[in-house]
């Protein structure tokens, strides 16, 4: 896994990246090319996407597979906390709506960390119960793919026992949107997701650069026959790895429910793909390209509204990632192995 | 009681048996060097001791415990150490910590040991921020021996050490090796350089098409007319 380590060179590449992305979007803005509204509405979701993506990008480094659940453990965390605001948290007097500025109550906050945790375990006994197996038969890293689309669509299915077909909503107070200057306006719940996912981001970050587990991941992405000599149990590696991408997933999925005001169990499915394609342009098995690669991808997918159709996001998306691919086949962050 | 006994071992990847019964033993303290053809089980036989093959047959013991069929993981901690022939470095990490995986079985404080291994390796001192895959084949080689020494092990397996390295390079990897045997450290060595390995090695084995073939000191493999004639171009 590329990351960046105390080396300055991945460090500055993202940090100059993202400036002039910023600077290019002001200058259009100002030049009244495009809304700064779409820019900040692609931020939003590009950072929501940024969070699934890490986590994708995370379990891709250590197991040397596309977890295609991914998506689906989204919408698996968003119902779960559903049914933490809607049903437990009543019953137990929890309840609320409104918290601040934002549409949803304080429960959010103590809903949010507990999915992250359960989401995180039901991945670690997933791969107690499939993944290991298959590993310990030395299966390839395909059928261990075709395996996660296994594990989706079967997430997929109890969502649909569980709840229903149904649109789904947590409980919500309607806010205004916020005006802000330029005549951009933020949506009610933009700064909780904003502040969320950055936090989320730089603690990863902090996980990985200088924690002796973080550094151990990297170590297995890197080498794993190498790690095991050094007397790094990869077995607990992998455990890490799963519980932090589900608990990403787990995130990205509560937010996307925020974001959207609505649940339904098609929705990680959904931006599963722009998933994969914000994974592959940033630099597959870079989770800091999955950072850079969302955010790219967010923003000129919703930017593009301006002139095309909205159902044309996902192909805005794709064009993106096929034109950064033929002109730098390892993605924007990659590296030539 | 030897350092470390390998004994009849049979091993080999999948259905293609490698080893045939390979028997080693290694004293404490002394430096033994392997050699043979491609292909004659010599890496194979190293992946066997330090666990990340499993053999078939035979046993591993080291410091009179069977340690035949144990997780790589760990039979480092019991003190033998193992740099790989190549990828034997984390590239995307820097050198420090290269080293800080190396000591991560360690739970005390390996501070001063790092100390002492940049003293061992000035080189890699003033370097040590540099990520790994910016380095050149002998700085990596220097890296991946440094890796290996954190546990301050009792027994060192290398793997072909001098491999793809320049000729300037190669000497100043066998005067580290030296330096390290030094120390009391036992070291195993797997070696293409047949002539430069024995010179250095109290004892070498000459093994072939996974079978044992010769044993001796090290000085008289080397004016063995056979070993000449097969292994050091005549």
């Amino acid at each position: 896994m590329t990351m960046p380590g105390c080396m300055g060179g991945w460090r500055w590449g993202v940090a100059h990246t993202l400036m002039a992305i910023f600077l290019v979007v002001m200058a259009l803005s100002f030049l009244s090319v495009i809304r700064l509204e779409l820019v900040v509405n692609g931020l939003l979701i590009g950072l929501i996407m940024a969070v699934g993506a890490i986590g994708l990008s995370l379990v891709y480094g250590i197991l040397k597979f596309a977890n295609i659940a991914q998506g689906d453990f989204m919408t698996l965390g968003a119902y779960m906390c559903l049914f933490l605001l809607g049903t437990l948290f009543p019953r137990m007097n929890i309840q609320g709506t409104g918290l601040g500025p934002f549409t949803f109550g304080y429960p959010m906050l103590l809903a949010l960390p507990l999915v992250m945790v359960v989401l995180a375990t039901l991945a670690i006994g997933l791969d107690i119960g499939v993944y290991r197996r298959l590993r310990g038969r030395g299966v390839s890293t395909v059928v261990l793919a075709m395996t996660s689309l296994g594990v989706a669509i079967a997430l997929r299915g109890a969502v649909q026992v569980l709840w229903g077909g149904e649109t789904e909503q947590y409980p919500r107070l309607s806010r205004q949107f916020y005006q802000a200057p330029m005549d951009v306006r933020i949506p009610p719940d933009g700064i909780f997701i904003g502040l969320v996912t950055v936090t989320l981001v730089v603690a990863l970050y902090l996980f990985l650069s200088r924690t002796r587990m973080g550094k151990a991941m990297r170590a297995t992405s890197d080498n794993e026959e190498l790690a095991r000599v050094s007397g790094i149990n990869t077995e607990r590696v992998i455990w890490w790895t799963w519980a932090i991408g589900a608990a990403l997933a787990a995130t990205a999925g509560i937010l996307l429910a925020v974001f959207q005001a609505q649940l339904l169990p098609i929705m990680g499915w959904r931006v599963l793909i722009p998933l994969f394609a914000a994974v592959i342009l940033g630099g597959i098995g870079n989770p800091f390209g999955a950072l850079v690669g969302a955010l790219i991808i967010g923003v000129t997918s919703e930017v593009s509204t301006e002139w095309l159709s909205p159902s044309y996001k996902p192909a805005v998306a794709f064009l993106l990632m096929i034109a950064t691919l033929l002109v730098r086949p390892t993605g924007i962050f990659g590296v030539k192995s | 009681m030897s350092l470390l006994a390998v004994q009849g071992i049979v091993a080999g990847y999948g259905q293609t048996e490698i080893l045939h019964g390979v028997s080693i033993v290694v004293e404490p303290g002394e430096i033994v060097a392997i050699i043979g053809p491609n292909g004659s089980g010599k890496s194979t036989l190293m992946k066997s001791a330090v666990g990340l093959l499993r053999p078939t047959g035979g046993s591993v013991n080291f410091r009179g415990e069977d340690i035949t069929g144990v997780a790589p993981e760990n039979i480092v901690r019991k003190g033998l150490c193992y740099v790989p022939q190549s990828s034997n470095v984390f590239p995307s990490l820097s050198i420090h910590e290269n080293l800080e995986m190396g000591a991560f079985v360690r739970t005390d404080d390996y501070r001063p040991r790092i100390t002492e291994i940049y003293d061992l390796f000035p080189d890699l001192a003033s370097r040590r921020k540099e990520r790994a895959s910016r380095l050149s084949g002998g700085q990596r080689q220097m890296v991946a021996l440094a890796r290996a020494l954190m546990l301050n092990p009792v027994l060192l397996l290398l793997d072909e050490p001098s491999a793809g390295l320049a000729p300037m390079m190669v000497a100043s990897v066998f005067e580290k090796i030296k330096g390290i045997s030094s120390t009391g450290v036992a070291v195993l060595m797997v070696e293409q350089n047949a002539r430069e390995a024995l010179r250095l090695s109290a004892r070498g084995y000459v093994l072939a098409a996974g079978h044992n073939r010769l044993e001796g000191p090290g000085r008289s493999l080397l004016s063995d007319p056979e070993v000449a004639r097969l292994y050091l171009g005549g």
